[in-house]
């Protein structure tokens, strides 16, 4: 398969970016998105050029490493996929493939197509996380955990904090990031305990970082390559409401 | 409650608990409207009973600020999620799942208060607010026949409800999600409830430039 690419190249964070035509031949239909760009990028370098720097890490969909914004969607053309798990065969030969970077005030450009999401860590530090004192390992059923409320954490866990639902929503909201997180955590005794603090915490950090908020459009979970649902969102919404109303 | 309104769930708080108060008193005035459907005895009793029960009267006001909030914060809101993405994408977004009404609440919304001004001149300020200022306004049934008698008064009143149709298909749903009402069950369930609660209204609005410009007022 052949293809035309059109790329964001960005030296760093300080300079300003701009659109690179490339062409690629020869790809098979079974090549990944990323093996993809390496084949390019190995002929960047045989020709001397710079290659394009972009995110990776596992290439199996778990790391929530990479990114890329392709043909206007977050992960491109495929359902509950991360781009490392995007084939070549979901384009048709001859297609011009725009690739950008997340585009977010939150997460800005490193270079090329590799973006800071170092927003997300700070969002989880501020809490994301339950408080356990050092002793012994706990018995394992010592505390029972319903199988409905188990499976619901377990859909929320499932986030990889790849970035996706803030580079598509239009408002880069960070709603569903942080909903998977307190939903997770709101659904099991471990992390009920520190709820309301959790909440507000992690909500009011998002909004200092400068992401902006849901007006339920629902583009995050169509484009979330776990699918988490946006339920999670209503009920970080019930978690917030209830523990600033309690103050 | 401490600077609950200063997070942006907060703000949405505000625009949701004024929206479901904006749609609760459409369903009255659609309601009114109706009434002239069935005679014109019945649409000026409804008149009368709008322009006298002492209840509407502690509303209106009530509902000018309900209004105003609901405005105030939507542009609040939608200039801080703008400055989210300082630069663009090039390609725009080709998601298929978020709904077209979703993605321009703003637009429906300022086409819903654009009209919503003219409205006020051509209909409120002739006939409820001429009461509440003592005056007697021009019969309102009289009012209607000569207004949706002209077919440009009627085009613009349908584009405008039609706005309004698909502002609310989004804004009912989304107002119970945002208060944290709602789980994987109630969504399809609400955006449904949503539709055909935007349907009813409109088609009640429409019904009646639909009425008169067909003659069929007395």
């Amino acid at each position: 398969m052949n293809f035309k690419l059109k790329i964001w190249r960005q030296k760093n964070n300080k300079s300003k970016g701009r659109f690179e035509n490339y062409t690629i031949e020869n790809v098979s239909s079974d090549t990944s998105f990323l093996e993809m760009l390496d084949i390019l990028n190995d002929q960047l370098i045989c020709t001397g050029q710079e290659p394009v720097a972009f995110d990776h890490d596992c290439r199996e969909g778990i790391c929530g490493m990479c990114s890329l914004y392709i043909n206007g969607r977050a992960h491109g053309p495929d359902d509950e996929v991360t781009t490392c798990q995007l084939h070549m065969r979901k384009f048709k030969d001859g297609d011009t493939i725009t690739i950008e970077p997340w585009r977010s005030g939150a997460f800005p450009v490193v270079k090329d197509l590799v973006v800071n999401r170092y927003a997300f860590d700070q969002i989880l530090q501020s809490g994301g996380f339950i408080s356990v004192n050092t002793g012994g390992v706990p018995d394992g059923n010592a505390i029972p955990v319903g199988k409905e409320d188990a499976d619901e954490s377990m859909d929320a866990a499932a986030c990889i904090g790849c970035g996706a639902c803030v580079a598509t929503c239009k408002n880069g909201s960070a709603m569903l990031f942080v909903s998977a997180r307190v939903s997770s955590l709101a659904k099991l005794p471990q992390g009920k305990i520190e709820a309301k603090r959790r909440a507000k915490a992690m909500v009011a950090k998002m909004d200092e970082l400068g992401f902006g908020g849901c007006t339920n459009t629902q583009a995050c979970e169509a484009e979330c390559p776990k699918a988490i649902s946006i339920s999670h969102i209503a009920r970080l919404n019930r978690e917030f409401l209830c523990a600033k109303l309690q103050d | 409650m401490s600077n609950i309104f200063s997070s942006s769930i907060g703000k949405k708080l505000i625009m949701s608990l004024s929206g479901l108060f904006l749609v609760t008193f459409l369903l009255l005035h659609v309601s009114i409207n109706l009434t002239a459907l069935f005679s014109r005895e019945a649409y000026e009793a409804a008149c009368a009973f709008m322009d006298t029960n002492i209840f509407i009267q502690i509303m209106v006001p009530v509902l000018a600020l309900g209004f105003v909030i609901h405005i105030l914060f939507s542009i609040i809101i939608t200039l801080k999620n703008r400055n989210a993405r300082p630069v663009k994408y090039a390609v725009g977004n080709n998601t298929e799942a978020s709904s077209w009404a979703a993605k321009n609440m703003f637009v429906l919304g300022l086409i819903v208060i654009g009209f919503l001004g003219l409205h006020l001149t051509h209909f409120w300020a002739k006939m409820q607010l001429q009461h509440f200022l003592g005056h007697h306004g021009e019969n309102a049934y009289e009012l209607l026949t000569r207004l949706f008698g002209q077919w440009y008064y009627c085009a613009i009143y349908v584009v405008w409800i039609i706005a309004l149709y698909f502002h609310i298909s989004h804004g009912f749903w989304s107002a119970f999600q945002t208060l944290g009402l709602n789980n994987s069950k109630w969504i399809p369930r609400l955006q449904l409830i949503a539709k055909l609660y935007a349907i009813v209204v409109a088609l009640g609005f429409i019904s009646i430039p639909v009425y008169f410009w067909f003659g069929l007022g007395q």
